[in-house]
């Protein structure tokens, strides 16, 4: 499956800028549907990394209470032109996703 | 998201949620990644704090996460959202600050019926800043702690709400 991570990652004055944009539900299983009347089960993303090289500079911890297709900016100092970041997450029901992208 | 539950439906649902969050959702949700054989579903789930994440208030929250609820309030941390959220489903909200050796930032919407939202670990080359989008039930204070290690910093800042964003 092509991964349904965006990532945009800028080095400037020797502190690298990443956002990235994930796509995902987020449901945070207190929901109903309306139609059913049944409570839509939960479906979020509870861990991100987020990886410059080798080394894991951000990791998140999420709930339902992240927005819909989260978006996340994060900094680090370092990075050059070329580094590779990389964002992976996991969800409440095992899934993953992955992408990596280049410090630009 | 929100628009899709009419006001009516209010109390009922949250009674239903409450029966929810009471049962077996927790332990079901953690059966079905197991019970699907993924690559070691315990070692990748069993960092995210569950406890934390269930509890209704920010204490109960802190205790679990990290250990300690000791808050000190404190103007070096800079909370950037909206003053006013027209669609509480997402509101962004970015922490950062000046403060040094900072390991977590922790983000808390104070209305909603978890209030605890996302908690951010940070290497020794982050930058103390982290920035995201959360949904917010209702007009109320969001609240960033940052942990360094003279202990647990807070400051807040409240958003008016005016379409609630957590379905309830």
């Amino acid at each position: 499956m092509a991964s349904n991570i965006k990532i945009r990652a800028k080095v400037k004055n020797g502190e690298t800028t990443v956002k990235s944009l994930m796509s995902h539900e987020m449901e945070t299983g207190m929901r109903k549907d309306k139609k059913t009347g049944e409570l839509i089960p939960a479906h979020f993303i509870q861990e991100v990394t987020g990886k410059w090289n080798d080394t894991v500079v951000m990791k998140a911890l999420w709930s339902g209470g992240v927005s819909k297709n989260p978006y996340l900016s994060f900094k680090f100092n370092g990075g050059e032109p070329g580094d590779t970041i990389e964002i992976a997450w996991v969800d409440n029901k095992g899934n993953t996703d992955s992408a990596t992208a280049e410090i630009s | 998201m929100i628009d899709e539950k009419p006001q009516l439906e209010t109390e009922q649902l949250d009674a239903a949620r409450r029966r929810v969050l009471q049962g077996s959702l927790g332990a079901g949700a953690m059966g079905l990644a197991v019970g699907a054989g993924l690559l070691s579903p315990q070692a990748l789930l069993a960092a995210w704090p569950e406890a934390a994440f269930k509890a209704k208030d920010q204490a109960a929250a802190l205790s679990e996460l990290l250990g300690s609820d000791a808050v000190e309030t404190s103007d070096a941390i800079n909370i950037k959202a909206p003053d006013i959220a027209e669609n509480g489903a997402v509101v962004p909200v970015t922490v950062s600050t000046d403060l040094e050796g900072v390991k977590t930032i922790t983000i808390f919407a104070m209305g909603n019926q978890a209030p605890l939202i996302a908690s951010f670990e940070l290497a020794e080359q982050a930058a103390p800043f982290v920035s995201t989008r959360i949904k917010m039930a209702k007009t109320a204070d969001v609240v960033a702690v940052v942990q360094t290690q003279d202990g647990l910093l807070s400051n807040s800042k409240e958003v008016k709400v005016t379409i609630g964003g957590c379905g309830g």
